[in-house]
């Protein structure tokens, strides 16, 4: 039954349970992480569409000064687009049983990730030592904080990685791991569409800008 | 492994596995201190927020002896009023309503009435609490460090809320925007829960639309929560930096205190935008759990079935979408397009239409009902009158140019005092007195509950009524003292005196309660398991209260909605939701 059918549903009319098979408990389980990773995504989205709001509407001030461009940040991107890659390879991987394959795949999106995030501490480094530096310049101070706020998160998203990368060893559950590398594989593709969404808005060009002269904003 | 038998009328599939393996714990600590399951999360959370809602009570209590008896109280100065108002309101609209509702109510009812045996995640469930119990922890340091709580007010609107001369502008308002995200990030934890148990663990035939009410509200409630938080948890966090790194966010270049400050070129506009991007959805946070409570005491209290459940249902979704839509109806002095006034004045007046269904639906379950006047159901009737006065007053309030010239006066704080203050806490305390025999397996005490509830329905309107009057004669919020002003008559002064003495004795009558709540947990009458001969899942549990795992060795099966209440021809004026058709003898038609 599609939610459409189940919020129509006219529950005062008949009595009888519904034909809904129970499912294995594993099962559920699963389902039930999954769930919660959608639900979990549904928040982080809307706190990055928060930071873009704001960023926006601090832009349609007169006074608003842009930050410079760092040519680094096309570097870090690719390098988090590789690491989402490595891991779509290992989804892929897990579900053929290709376990070698998988592993592979797992480790080079953690190495990836890892290198993206240092290449954001550079590019941080990087703006820190230019003359415009000015913390009061709130595009800076946007930059800093949203791309750690960011970064923050796949730095969570490395701590679930890394539970997951412990246990492809030795024996395992196929079933256990296999959710697993699906969850991370789905966070990390979330993330690097945010990232792509911040880095083509906020951080190279002014599209944003453009955006905004688009709708008669600013 | 627990098996049903199969027939194949009813079209219930044999249970194929075994169940879900729980967490057992085998001490003390480990059962009742850091527990898992929900049940005793659940009192924790409420005990907690109790607790800290006391201190938020006595602060009310300081403010309004300040301004009933001005002059008269040395250890009252503006810098503690201006703190005792910041904290009042903080707690009891975060600490206490957000928590009782949704950590509370939520934890207990959720699992019980969707047919679970606990939450999906009970580990990420116990940290929840903890995290909440240390953001609580947080807040009650400030009163104890070096200048004191914050006192910028519950909205913390920057520039003042972090510039000197503003009480507490240093670690009063460190601690308590930690405070707020600690309690943001231990919120998503339990909120995450309760969707995901709603969305995945309902027991066989719990369809979405056979869900009690008290389901849809928390359930929805917690989406809101969980999409509106993040909201302030980023302001939270841009107030910090502006406040300790010296960023721009919300801090233009000010001049304070006869020196300029660091900052250029920050919005505190932007500031309002995120605080009320939360701060609205937060009233439907508190009052849409309530409006699915109130609607199950109604139904169960007058032994008739909820009129307009569909209705209900998707009046509690709409409600929740549209708030997320009206937010800067808060902000309409603040300086705005005059199209985003029209456009968000017509979104809140939009918001009416779905509540009145709701309204309406109440009163039209009552109508011609077999009302039993039990505590639990006064507690509703009185939400139902308060809620009808406090969304009135909205009204006005919704509208750029009845709101203007009331803006920040008293009528504005007997309004929000009114709908979402006092009625959602009738709501609680009817809550309570329904759920409480489940919980203990005792019966408060009915004569207690009555004193209690007429002292506090006809107090708050005692306190807040002359309220309204004071505000339209301009009397102005968050004021220490109002003096040197013509427009203020003596009789404003004297009826401030009165609020003062209705607003301590209905604090007093609480004591009551709570007295109730001791005495009856060990003298009170044995409620059995279903004292108010209850159609949902939470009274049909073998055992009362409901031992870990909620439903002993056999999860309940669900054959109907939650509503078959005086179903004509059926035997009892009830028939539990796992009660199938063939064993409600005598249901005629209704099967």
């Amino acid at each position: 039954m599609n939610l459409f059918q189940q919020l129509t549903a006219k529950p005062w009319l008949a009595a009888g349970a519904a034909p809904e098979d129970l499912r294995h408990p594993d099962e559920a389980h699963r389902a039930a992480k999954k769930s919660a990773l959608w639900v979990f995504l549904a928040v982080v989205g809307v706190l990055f569409m928060l930071l873009v709001f704001a960023y926006g509407g601090r832009m349609t001030y007169g006074d608003w000064r842009p930050a410079p461009q760092l040519k680094l940040l096309w570097a870090n991107t690719f390098v988090l687009i590789l690491s989402s890659v490595a891991l779509q390879w290992a989804q892929v991987s897990v579900r053929r049983g290709q376990m070698d394959a998988m592993r592979v795949g797992l480790l080079a999106g953690g190495a990836f990730t890892v290198v993206f995030l240092f290449g954001q501490l550079l590019a941080w480094r990087q703006l820190g030592t230019m003359g415009y530096f000015d913390v009061t310049n709130p595009a800076i101070a946007f930059f800093y904080l949203i791309t750690g706020i960011h970064g923050l998160h796949l730095v969570g998203g490395l701590v679930a990685w890394g539970r997951t990368a412990a246990r492809v060893w030795g024996k395992f559950d196929v079933a256990a791991i296999r959710q697993s590398v699906e969850l991370c594989t789905l966070y990390w593709h979330f993330l690097l569409g945010v990232w792509l969404v911040l880095f083509g808005l906020l951080f190279t060009g002014n599209n944003l800008d453009l955006l905004l002269k688009l709708c008669g904003i600013r | 492994m627990s098996y049903v038998a199969h027939d194949a009328s009813i079209l219930v599939p044999p249970a194929e596995v075994e169940e879900v393996e729980l967490y057992h714990p085998k001490t003390f600590v480990g059962k009742y201190i850091w527990s898992q399951d929900a049940k005793i999360i659940a009192i924790q959370y409420a005990i907690t927020a109790i607790g800290i809602g006391v201190v938020a009570l006595v602060l009310s209590w300081l403010m309004r002896l300040q301004l009933g008896y001005p002059d008269t109280f040395s250890f009252i100065d503006p810098s503690n009023y201006l703190q005792f108002v910041s904290l009042h309101g903080m707690i009891m609209v975060i600490y206490l309503l957000t928590a009782l509702f949704l950590g509370g109510f939520g934890n207990y009812l959720i699992p019980l009435m969707v047919g679970a045996r606990d939450m999906v995640f009970p580990y990420v469930n116990m940290v929840s609490y903890w995290v909440y119990l240390f953001a609580v922890l947080l807040l009650g340091a400030s009163f104890f460090v070096p200048g004191g709580p914050t006192g910028a007010g519950w909205t913390l609107y920057p520039p003042q809320a972090i510039l000197a001369g503003t009480p507490g502008a240093t670690w009063g308002i460190i601690l308590m925007l930690v405070s707020l995200a600690f309690f943001i990030i231990g919120f998503t934890m339990g909120g995450l829960n309760y969707v995901v148990t709603v969305l995945q663990a309902r027991t066989r035939g719990m369809t979405l639309m056979r869900m009690p009410l008290t389901v849809w509200g928390i359930f929805t409630a917690t989406i809101l929560a969980l999409l509106a938080f993040p909201a302030l948890f980023v302001s939270a966090i841009m107030m910090l930096l502006d406040l300790l790194l010296g960023t721009s966010f919300f801090m233009p270049a000010i001049v304070s205190m006869g020196e300029q400050a660091g900052h250029t070129g920050g919005s505190p506009v932007l500031f309002q935008h995120l605080f009320w991007f939360f701060g609205h959805p937060e009233v439907y946070i508190v009052a849409l759990p309530a409006f699915g409570i109130v609607s199950d005491l109604i139904s169960v209290h007058a032994r008739k079935n909820i009129f307009g459940y569909r209705m209900m249902v998707w009046a509690i979704v709409i409600i929740g979408a549209l708030s997320f839509v009206v937010w800067a109806h808060h902000m309409y002095v603040s300086g705005m397009n005059p199209y985003f006034g029209f456009f968000f004045a017509t979104t809140t007046l939009i918001i009416a239409i779905p509540t009145a269904l709701k309204v309406y639906n109440w009163v039209l379950t009552l109508w011609r009902g077999n009302i039993h006047l039990t505590v639990p159901m006064l507690f509703a009737i009185g939400f139902v009158f308060t809620f009808i006065n406090g969304g009135l007053t909205g009204l006005f309030l919704g509208n750029p140019t009845v709101s203007m010239p009331l803006s920040d006066t008293m009528f504005v704080v007997a309004h929000f005092h009114m709908v979402m203050a006092i009625a959602p806490i009738l709501v609680v305390f009817g809550a309570i007195y329904h759920w409480y025999p489940k919980i203990t397996g005792r019966m408060l005490d009915d004569t207690l509950g009555k004193i209690h509830f007429w002292i506090t329905f006809v107090g708050s309107y005692g306190i807040y009524y002359p309220m309204h009057y004071l505000g339209m004669m301009g009397v102005p919020r968050r004021y220490y003292a109002i003096t040197g002003t013509d427009f203020i008559t003596e009789s404003a002064h004297s009826v401030n005196v009165g609020i003062t003495i209705a607003a301590l004795i209905v604090g007093a009558a609480q004591l009551v309660f709570f007295y109730n709540l001791v005495r009856s947990y060990f003298k009170g009458k044995p409620s059995g398991d279903n004292p108010w001969n209850a159609t949902t899942l939470e009274w049909q549990t073998p055992d009362t209260p409901p031992k870990h795992g909620n439903f002993g060795a056999t999860l309940p099966l669900v054959y109907r909605w939650a509503y078959d209440y005086s179903v004509p021809g059926a035997d009892q004026d009830f028939i539990p939701q796992n009660v199938p058709p063939k064993e409600a003898a005598g249901s005629g038609g209704k099967t």
